[in-house]
């Protein structure tokens, strides 16, 4: 199992997880602690009609426009969203919901309606992603790793993921201490000078980039657990914030691993031949931990 | 062609479909009011995305016992069954842990999903080979329905509406007044309990028409449009229901021409334009009524500031200004005042002075909260209270 094979096909989809479940729960702990937990939810929904319009502007399936052009629908919805708030003076759930079904709906019906039978490029995909395609064709074993000319062979997704990881990890690590103010007592933090409204904006930003990077690469059932579920168990676990966005990273990580490994070889240890769905694996164990830390972790009672 | 769809001329299914979908719009429209009001419209998201699951399991189970793994009534169970489940994940979440709904829900939702899309990969993977179909149950799809399907459809998409018209009352006292529910004698939990219920039954009916990722859009689309149309409790569940059910119709009967499209966005992006159009051109709360208002109201500070500024023999400079008294001919185009300019300025500073001498007044003190600086003392005070006022305005005096 930890031979040639595995490098070339489990090692990079495994990294390529682990980038993209830590992405996306580490601006995760922000959302959950302000109360914005379901901001990934629609994120990764109206991220389909931005790159269905990129696909059929540019006609190709090329990652640059499709990134801007899914960038673009998540910060119009927010937008949206927002205009809608404040002139129907509707709840913010509800113009979410309105919202994000709404561009969803349009997307699907444009990508049905238009002629992509030649790419790879369906609703299916983009809901459940296609971790396990990613493999890394050049690897003939661990000495790959080593090897410039293999390591150019590595999946796209792969350093794309890396990257968008590097940028969430940079902006919690700079704007750490206003984030936290901001998050716990914003009307301190305005006192103090802070603009909390740009940097609420510029959290979800963020978040919308995490989402859209790891959209591409693995659909949007794991991006919104993982927006979620780490966070959530390691709310849990602790009651101080670095220690809780160091529990979200870890789950996060764990939940990649174990999901991956138990729907790649899960199956073949009780005697089926295929394998299943590794996002939605991932998810479930995501799930499963959260369930875990609900039952037994040592924080897990509202504090009164 | 669609002429033909919207009059129900494409066959008994077509048919059946369509009515159901509009008696189900129906049904979704009113139960997602009262979702809306308690303000707990993203929970349906949850309940309609843990009902994946369900139908994966249903399919295995009934592959199982030899039976046809298609079978809507046994797919629907299951469906109900997961929903169910999630539905108490949320609230186990909700009540037991720190968390909150709304995490609760994305929780739920994407776990719940994630499972789902793993069962639907192991159902791929099985010789059974009649596996499609089950793609449907994700956004909807209503082309080549079997008569027995269609039949159930509808049966149970007017039985919701029937259970929802029903619970209307205990549903509208808890929606816009908990308190005076409580009071009176309703258990909250139970009567919340009963919505969630029909919310469930909504979703699980809807599951094969609307699919599971966009129901709650077919929930809450039609409770805010509804809003936007009146301030009355019981006008919002009815116009809610019809916005439904023309969202219902509509999407239906135009799917049924184009039966390549998923059924479930063209009912949501239907009711999205009925939402828009509300949005636009409600009167009262929509955006163009606003800006009406506004430009009105613009209109009467201009006016009246400029007439006593000529009041006060003081030049006007500005244009709104100068436009409006010269196109309602009180100034002329170099902007001396006409003869009727001079009474309605005379008229506006009168009115300006009583207003002082009534706001500087205790006895007045609720006369004079209505000031705004438009509203004709007339409006405000009777004859005899005006002349009193009139009495205490300064008379000229000689100086000495």
């Amino acid at each position: 199992m930890m031979g040639a094979e595995f490098v070339a096909l489990s090692l990079p989809p495994i990294l390529i997880g682990i980038c993209v479940a830590v992405a996306c729960a580490l601006p995760g702990n922000f959302l959950l602690l302000r109360r914005q937990a379901l901001i990934g939810d629609a994120i990764s929904h109206v991220v389909l009609p931005g790159i269905v319009v990129a696909f059929l502007v540019t006609g190709a399936v090329a990652t640059g426009p499709m990134l801007i052009g899914a960038a673009g629908a998540a910060i119009a919805a927010v937008v949206v969203i927002d205009v809608i708030r404040r002139l129907g003076r509707i709840e913010s759930g509800a113009a979410m919901g309105v919202v994000f079904t709404a561009m969803f709906a349009a997307g699907v019906l444009l990508l049905e309606r238009s002629d992509t039978s030649n790419v790879h490029l369906d609703v299916e995909h983009a809901l459940f992603g296609n971790l396990e395609s990613l493999i890394w064709l050049d690897a003939t074993g661990w000495a790959s790793l080593l090897d410039p000319a293999a390591l150019a062979g590595l999946p796209v997704e792969l350093p794309r993921m890396a990257l968008a990881l590097l940028v969430v990890a940079l902006f919690l690590f700079v704007f750490w201490r206003p984030l936290a103010m901001s998050t716990f007592d914003e009307g301190f933090a305005r006192g103090m000078g802070l603009r909390t409204g740009p940097l609420g904006l510029a959290l979800v930003v963020v978040s919308a980039i995490a989402a859209v990077a790891a959209f591409d690469a693995v659909g949007s059932i794991i991006v919104i657990a993982m927006f979620i579920c780490p966070a959530a168990a390691a709310r849990m676990m602790t009651n101080r914030l670095g220690r809780q966005v160091a529990w979200s990273a870890g789950f996060a990580a764990l939940s990649a691993i174990v999901g991956y490994v138990l729907a790649g070889y899960g199956p073949l240890w009780v005697g089926a031949s295929a394998s299943v769905s590794a996002a939605g694996m991932i998810a479930t164990v995501s799930g499963l931990i959260l369930a875990l830390a609900a039952i037994a972790g040592p924080h897990r009672k509202a504090v009164q | 062609m669609w002429a033909d769809a919207l009059l129900l001329q494409l066959g008994y299914n077509a048919t059946l479909v369509t009515l159901g979908a509009a008696l189900l719009g129906m049904a979704a429209g009113v139960a997602g009011t009262f979702l809306f009001l308690r303000k707990r419209a993203l929970v349906s998201d949850a309940i309609s995305h843990a009902t994946l699951p369900g139908v994966g399991l249903a399919f295995v189970v009934m592959v199982a016992l030899g039976g046809d793994g298609r079978a809507l009534p046994g797919l629907l169970l299951g469906a109900a069954l997961s929903a169910a489940l999630g539905l108490l994940c949320v609230q186990w979440l909700t009540a037991r842990t720190r968390l909150g709904e709304d995490a609760a829900i994305g929780a739920v939702l994407s776990v719940f999903f994630g499972l789902g899309v793993v069962i639907l990969t192991v159902i791929q993977t099985m010789n059974t080979g009649r596996q499609a179909g089950l793609e449907g149950f994700l956004l909807g799809s209503t082309a080549g329905m079997l008569r027995g399907d269609a039949i159930l459809l509808a049966a149970s998409a007017a039985l919701v509406l029937a259970l929802v018209v029903l619970l209307r009352r205990p549903l509208t006292l808890a929606a816009f007044d908990p308190g005076y529910a409580q009071a009176t004698g309703w258990s909250l939990a139970r009567v919340d309990l009963a919505m969630m219920g029909v919310v469930l039954v909504v979703t699980v009916v809807g599951l094969k028409v609307v699919g599971l990722i966009l129901i709650v859009a077919l929930l809450i689309v039609p409770a805010v449009t509804a809003r936007f149309w009146t301030e009355r409790a019981d006008r919002v569940v009815w116009i809610a229901g019809a916005v439904g059910g023309v969202s219902g119709y509509v999407g239906a009967a135009l799917s049924a021409v184009a039966p390549a499209l998923p059924t479930g966005p063209i009912i949501v992006l239907v009711g999205f334009g009925l939402f828009l159009a509300s949005l636009l051109f409600s009167p009262g709360r929509g955006v163009l009524a606003s800006v009406l208002m506004h430009r009105r109201y613009q209109r009467r500070v201009h006016m009246r500031q400029g007439l006593l500024a000529l009041a006060q023999g003081q030049p006007i400079f500005e244009a709104l200004t100068r436009r409006l008294l010269h196109r309602a001919g009180l100034i002329l185009p170099d902007g001396v005042a006409t003869a009727e300019g001079q009474a309605a300025a005379a008229k506006a500073l009168l009115d300006e002075t009583r207003w002082s001498i009534v706001r500087r007044d205790q006895s007045f003190a609720v006369a004079a909260s209505r000031y705004d600086g438009l509203t004709p003392i007339e409006d405000v005070l009777t004859q005899d209270q005006l002349r009193a006022v009139d009495a205490r305005i300064d008379a000229p005096q000689v100086v000495a």
